[in-house]
């Protein structure tokens, strides 16, 4: 079975290739799906087979930036990229993101911040979640009110509606995004931007999973469109961020490459996906992932007062993590085979 | 106000533009992980992408930017072509929040 696994040339590990493809489809599928790089599914996922922390973060990235821009191509091609939005959110990311990291090595050299940048973590994952599953229940309520009353709620209605309270102001200069079907001030999505960045940046981790909500429920993306858009800007950071962990010598560029044969043919499946999934189907879907993530790292987080648990909640997280992976990319890829099979059921018909 | 907000938007920019310029004058964060490379029990292409690495981070660096973003459309475009043979229309979606 010596063929199986593949020595790596600059890390110099041996790894079980058929494993990073598999990771590499798992990852692509909920990537394409969320709009979301997923680090935190990512990074477990490649230690466990056996990559050195430094590198997994590194080829991480890497493969990264190679799925989201096909996943960006396919959502472009449905509408769901408004790349105007997404070059305006490019200014506040990278100027928040820079200012977050500059912050956390300010902390670390007045103590350690890594335990007090987790609990952040948590709470900012307690936080979206509780927005997520919100916004759902008021939408709920909205279509109970609207069935007592005899009508059916329209198509775009959403839960919650902070989003229209932040259009009303109106410092100039003013702009149109045509895709998301917005009329705002641009520095309101510079200030979300940079709010999303500045906590990237502090809590180490792409973005994605703090940009998706903030689009949809401070700038009022339709939920698609913020998939998409959100791609499309983890496509650029994670080519910026590819290159400079490639020239830091933390890239294993054969690794990434045998994942993203998986993760592009998943992340199509992901993105073709969105078409037959309602957008609050997606929008409680990523609840449950948040959910998910913010329960691997309390995992994390509680060791220090159960010690003897230590083993246990360590494997924990990482069973928990990729069950998760499993479970949301074959739920994903159930329904796109079967919304598949009714469109074509529909030709047919036609 | 109007002028200056404007004035402000176009400094944005322009930071922007020139932010991994100023980053790449910094010079990074910690030491690189790997600096030379293993290549003994390296054979084929895996050893001459080990050389590669051992000889110039740059090279290395910008063939792995030119590679990644061509593997992911070549597999990208595989999966649209088997898709587009079962038959799914991959250019329009109805679907919206509902």
């Amino acid at each position: 079975m010596e063929w199986l696994y593949i020595l790596m040339p600059i890390a110099g590990v041996k790894i079980f290739w058929p494993g990073l493809i598999i990771l590499g489809v798992g990852v692509g599928i909920i990537g394409g799906f969320f709009g979301m790089g997923g680090a935190w599914m990512v990074t477990p996922g490649l230690n466990i087979l056996g990559f050195p922390m430094a590198f997994a973060i590194g080829t991480d990235i890497a493969h990264m930036a190679g799925k989201s821009l096909i996943s960006t191509m396919r959502h472009g091609k449905f509408g769901n990229v408004d790349y105007k939005l997404g070059m305006i959110m490019l200014v506040g990311t990278v100027v928040g993101f820079e200012a977050g990291a500059q912050m956390v090595m300010w902390l670390e050299r007045l103590g350690s911040v890594e335990k007090v940048v987790r609990w952040i973590y948590i709470v900012l994952l307690a936080l979206i979640a509780w927005m997520v599953f919100h916004d759902v229940a008021k939408r709920r309520q909205k279509e109970r009110e609207a069935a007592a009353k005899g009508v059916k709620l329209e198509a775009g209605a959403t839960g919650v509606e902070w989003h229209k309270a932040l259009h009303k102001i109106k410092i100039p200069p003013m702009v149109h995004l045509k895709e998301a079907g917005i009329y705002c001030s641009a520095w309101l999505p510079i200030l979300v931007s940079f709010l999303t960045g500045w906590l990237a940046g502090i809590l180490g981790i792409g973005g994605g999973l703090i940009r998706m909500p903030a689009l949809i429920y401070l700038i009022g993306c339709p939920t698609h469109v913020a998939v998409g858009t959100d791609l499309f800007e983890v496509m650029i950071s994670g080519l910026y961020g590819a290159a400079t962990y490639t020239y830091k010598g933390r890239t294993e560029l054969v690794a990434a490459i045998i994942m993203l044969v998986g993760a592009a043919m998943g992340a199509q499946v992901g993105a073709v996906a969105t078409k037959y999934i309602k957008g609050y189907g997606i929008r409680i879907a990523f609840g449950l992932a948040v959910v998910g993530c913010a329960i691997s790292i309390l995992m994390k987080l509680v060791q220090p007062w159960v010690p003897q648990y230590k083993a246990l909640l360590d494997s924990g997280a990482t069973v928990l993590v990729l069950g998760l992976v499993t479970c949301m990319s074959l739920y994903i890829f159930v329904r796109m085979v079967q919304g598949v099979q009714m469109e074509l059921a529909r030709k047919r018909a036609n | 106000m109007k002028a200056r907000l404007n004035k402000l938007w176009w400094s944005l920019m322009l930071m922007l533009i020139a932010l991994p310029g100023t980053a790449l004058a910094a010079g990074g964060g910690g030491a690189p992980v790997v600096i030379v490379a293993d290549t003994r029990k390296l054979d084929g292409v895996l050893a001459w992408w080990a050389n590669l690495y051992n000889e110039s981070h740059l090279q290395f660096t910008v063939l792995t930017i030119i590679l990644i973003p061509l593997v992911g459309v070549i597999f990208g475009v595989i999966a649209d072509i088997i898709m587009n043979h079962i038959g799914i229309d991959l250019k329009s979606r109805d679907l919206a929040e509902h």
